[in-house]
């Protein structure tokens, strides 16, 4: 089916089968490689993208459900890796593999913009459903409360929509 | 992170050559760097171009292209080895430019990753490739100049004559440099490593800004032009192959291109185990299409197969003898006898599965005979030799590029992934990226090998340690494991699941024995990060733990008593001042000696490991309430690799989330098996460690006059049982199996 969406700002129109999970189109049809699979089913975030304002699990969203949907990609946090967000996560050199980071980092970004200084225990909550498998769990919530303390010194974003679509969380396990 | 010198003077250099425990990988250097190997020859550069050798090249620009050779994986290392490169070339790091080398046996030398092996392997010669270019650009300076080499000096890629004042920038100095004769690379001067400026400097990784901002680097990332998609479905059952399947229906399938049957080769799961093959215009179609895949298999003689059968067996052949002996010193049973306090007690850890993020996947294209693979593998020349054996194809012909790799851990230290895509691209003739599913990457592992330890101890009426004995089950080749040993053959055990006669204890208590035996191996098994040891040490430390409890001893006083020199430390086995060395660092920094202040429900636990050359020693605090829930509080790490951090910006990351990988492995990661195959199929049945678990870990080094070593692996090992033994010191309650939820508790 065709779908009409707006990727990173730009509009586009994406043939592919309806059930095709977000995941595949931006990989796969738009050769957008920053968001990962880890898993297909929502347990690990490597497939975090923006979404109405939330971190939302890629693989879990059906193309046929994302007409005219706006979606923002790691590519398009920022096109220089600028984003305090991506700033803090080299200065503090958080990656090992670096596989999950662009998960990670798209789930810290939504973060900040809903909560400019999170406490430990907020970014526990909002983290809490990124897997990293080479667990550099501590320099990510230090590179978070980094960015934070970045941003703080800029102008503030702009509200956050209500609209809760399939929202990232904690996975029971 | 703190980096302390090491003050005992008692201690001199030697070197370590042996890994400690587990996997030995052919590796080809001494500690102090076999130049003779350097002599590959540079590839040529464009005009202008200063290119020494095979890792360097010189831009009139200034810029410094530094090739990295090993497979990134995650450990750091396409930041590190450039980094001694750079530091003797003396070039700022902010030239340079770090580049991925393809696989290349004539370049380059021990093109791997793993065992830790990369930094004692390349340590020195890596510095020697940039000290020779240097030595080159300072001839050439010296040649313009009229005067010795030795008057000259260098600094931030400019030679300089000391007495005079002159200058000569390397970009002036590019062609001139072209002509000068390659130095001796085993005699080229290097710098004392006072003067470093690169190497010991937290440098951040050279992939960091196409990590952040999603850059194609890793293996599922590559793209070829009309290349399809492959998924690739194998007999769940292990050793199963396949009778028939509905590769009709499949093929009417939307976007299939081909669905065909693969013969394996052989039944060896290293190597290409048969099964069908759907390649479809993307990975969606062709992952969609295999779930209207029907296939008969023949599940052959391990359709039975469950891990109640093999606990059923280990627990059967524990109280029969043991089938082979591996070390016997004094007299155990004479010892037992005599002794004040016995101690008995049964260890077991099960498999786990490496769960690399990045599921595997290559990307392989056939065409005019020649066969161009892109794989995130640890191992790439095996993988070369495994397409060629395989398919039939001379190595002359086969070209592998090295991808970053999302996690290695040593899952890719086996190739099936790399010849899959090759068999299926050689069928299609097209590119085809292969990519396994999270399900089929749970299901076909080589998993940490699930083991059995059978120990009996015992202390002296002072509380001394004056026995040991363990019946270690595990697997392998049961008929020649059970006939007698020949020659020095290693014992027949499974990959991964061995354990060697020289095993802490030995040497450090009189009388010594350990035995073993194993069941026939169904499962594969394989290396994960600090094979052997990530099991051997949660069973031995936990052990130890016990017996200082009998001896009535403080755990962490028991264990640097029970370190006292032995009366002999062969090469490469653990050297009992530097154990000693960490244990006391880890004791001061944690504030072991005040834990009897700590809450109720709160509790210390340590633990230390000797492998991969490296010395651990791990303080874990950990909290258990009334409910069971367990929360660890913080871990302290003490570890001594020798006389250098290369980066320790790395290092401390490396350090940090090896521990929290081991407690990730304690507390809820089991592969179990049912009727031949695996139970578990995704991340919810197999639990990674998540941000709510990752307590804070403060890392310090002890820096010492030894060798440096490598930092992949050896943290790990002790983080399981000291966290075993805080659990212990805030409960009461042994854990002598793994994982944790099997005992009642829980966490956040």
């Amino acid at each position: 089916m065709k779908v009409s969406l707006k990727v990173n700002g730009k509009p586009t129109t994406v043939d592919a089968p309806s059930d095709m999970p977000l995941l595949w189109v931006l990989r796969d049809v738009l050769d957008l490689k920053g968001t990962k699979y880890g898993c297909g089913v929502g347990q690990c975030g490597a497939c975090t993208v923006h979404y109405k304002g939330e971190a939302v699990r890629s693989c879990q969203l059906p193309v046929s459900t994302l007409q005219g949907a706006e979606i923002t990609t790691i590519e398009g946090l920022s096109n220089d890796g600028s984003h305090p967000v991506q700033k803090a996560w080299d200065e503090i050199d958080v990656p090992q593999c670096g596989y999950c980071q662009a998960g990670q980092i798209m789930s810290a970004a939504a973060l900040l913009k809903k909560n400019p200084s999170p406490s430990d225990a907020d970014i526990t909550t909002a983290m809490n459903g990124n897997l990293c498998r080479c667990a550099t769990y501590l320099r990510i919530r230090e590179a978070i409360h980094k960015a934070a303390a970045t941003s703080a010194a800029t102008p503030a974003a702009p509200a956050a929509s209500s609209s809760r679509p399939r929202q990232a969380g904690t996975p029971r396990n | 992170m703190t980096i302390n010198a090491r003050v005992d003077r008692r201690q001199f250099l030697r070197v370590s050559s042996m890994v400690g425990g587990g996997l030995l990988l052919g590796t080809m250097l001494d500690a102090t760097g076999a130049a003779q190997l350097f002599a590959a020859e540079a590839t040529p550069g464009s005009a202008g171009e200063f290119t020494p050798n095979a890792w360097i090249r010189l831009s009139p620009d200034g810029s410094v292209t530094i090739v990295a050779q090993n497979p990134e994986v995650g450990q750091g290392i396409k930041t590190m080895l450039p980094m001694l490169i750079a530091e003797e070339l003396d070039v700022d790091w902010n030239d340079v430019k770090v580049v991925q080398g393809d696989l290349d046996t004539v370049k380059f030398q021990a093109q791997l990753a793993g065992g830790s092996t990369a930094t004692p392997n390349h340590y020195l010669p890596m510095r020697r490739v940039g000290a020779a270019a240097r030595s080159m650009l300072v001839g050439a300076a010296a040649a313009t100049w009229g005067v010795p080499a030795t008057e000259c000096e260098t600094s931030s890629a400019t030679v300089v004559h000391k007495s005079s004042g002159r200058k000569l920038r390397y970009i002036e100095l590019l062609d001139k440099a072209a002509t000068i004769p390659a130095p001796d690379l085993a005699k080229v001067e290097l710098k004392d490593p006072k003067s470093f400026r690169i190497v010991g400097t937290k440098v951040r990784g050279v992939d960091n800004h196409s990590i952040v901002t999603g850059k194609p680097l890793y293996g599922i990332d590559i793209t070829l032009p009309g290349m399809l998609y492959a998924v690739y479905e194998k007999c769940p059952v292990f050793g199963g192959s396949v009778k028939s399947a509905n590769l009709d229906v499949i093929k009417r399938e939307p976007g299939v291109r081909h669905a065909f049957v693969v013969e394996g080769v052989g039944t060896d799961p290293t190597g290409l185990l048969g099964g069908v093959a759907i390649v479809a215009d993307s990975w969606w179609l062709a992952r969609s299409a295999r779930k209207k895949l029907k296939v008969e298999w023949n599940e052959g003689p391990r359709a039975t197969l469950s891990s109640a059968d093999i606990a059923a067996t280990a627990a059967m052949l524990a109280k029969q003898p043991p089938q082979r002996s591996l070390r016997k010193d004094g007299d155990v049973d004479a010892a037992l006898k005599s002794a004040a306090k016995v101690v008995n007690a049964e260890y077991y850890y099960p498999y786990i599965s490496h769960a690399n993020l990045e599921p595997q996947n290559a990307t392989a294209r056939f065409a005019d005979g020649k066969m161009e693979i892109w794989a995130p593998t640890q191992l790439p020349a095996p993988a070369r030799g495994l397409v060629s054996k395989a398919l039939g194809i001379d190595e002359s012909n086969i070209t592998i590029h090295l991808t970053r790799g999302g996690g290695g851990f040593g899952r890719r230290l086996m190739n099936d992934f790399v010849v899959e895509a090759a068999r299926i691209a050689k069928e299609t003739g097209t590119p085809v990226k292969l990519l396994w599913t999270r399900e089929d990457d749970m299901h076909h592992d080589f998993y940490r090998a699930a083991s059995f330890h059978n120990f009996t101890g015992a202390v002296d009426a002072s509380g001394k340690l004056v026995a040991w004995k363990n019946h270690f089950v595990s697997f392998g080749d049961a008929e020649k494991f059970a006939a007698p040993a020949t020659g020095n053959a290693p014992p027949p055990f499974g990959a991964g699941a061995g354990i060697g006669g020289g095993e802490f204890p030995a040497r450090f208590v009189a009388n010594f024995q350990l035995d073993a035996s194993v069941m026939q191996q169904h499962v594969p098994t394989g290396y994960l990060r600090a094979p052997g040891s990530n099991g051997i040490a949660y069973a031995t430390q936990s052990f130890i733990d016990e017996l200082a409890e009998a001896a009535g001893k403080d755990p962490l006083q028991f264990r640097l008593d029970l370190l006292a020199d032995p009366a002999e430390t062969p090469q490469g086995s653990l050297v009992a001042s530097r154990m000693r060395g960490v244990l006391e660092l880890v004791r001061d920094k944690s504030g072991w000696a005040s834990r009897d202040k700590l809450p109720k429900g709160t509790g210390m636990g340590v633990a230390f490991h000797f492998s991969h050359r490296g010395y651990f020693a791990e303080v874990v605090q950990a909290t258990v309430s009334k409910a069971g829930k367990l929360k660890v509080d913080k871990v302290w790490v003490a570890g001594d690799i020798g006389s250098q951090i290369i980066n320790p910006s790395n290092a401390e990351n490396q350090v940090q989330g090896s521990v929290l990988d081991g407690i990730s492995e304690a507390l809820a990661q089991e592969i179990t098996i049912e009727r031949g195959r695996v139970v578990q199929n995704n991340f919810d049945g197999f639990p990674l460690i998540r941000m709510a678990q990752a307590a804070p870990v403060e890392v310090h080094f002890l820096v010492s006059e030894y060798p440096t070593t490598g930092l992949g692996e050896p943290a790990l090992p002790p983080a399981v049982p000291a966290l075993c033994s805080a659990i212990h010191a805030a409960t009461g309650k042994r854990i002598r199996s793994l994982p944790l939820s099997k005992h009642d508790l829980s966490w956040a």
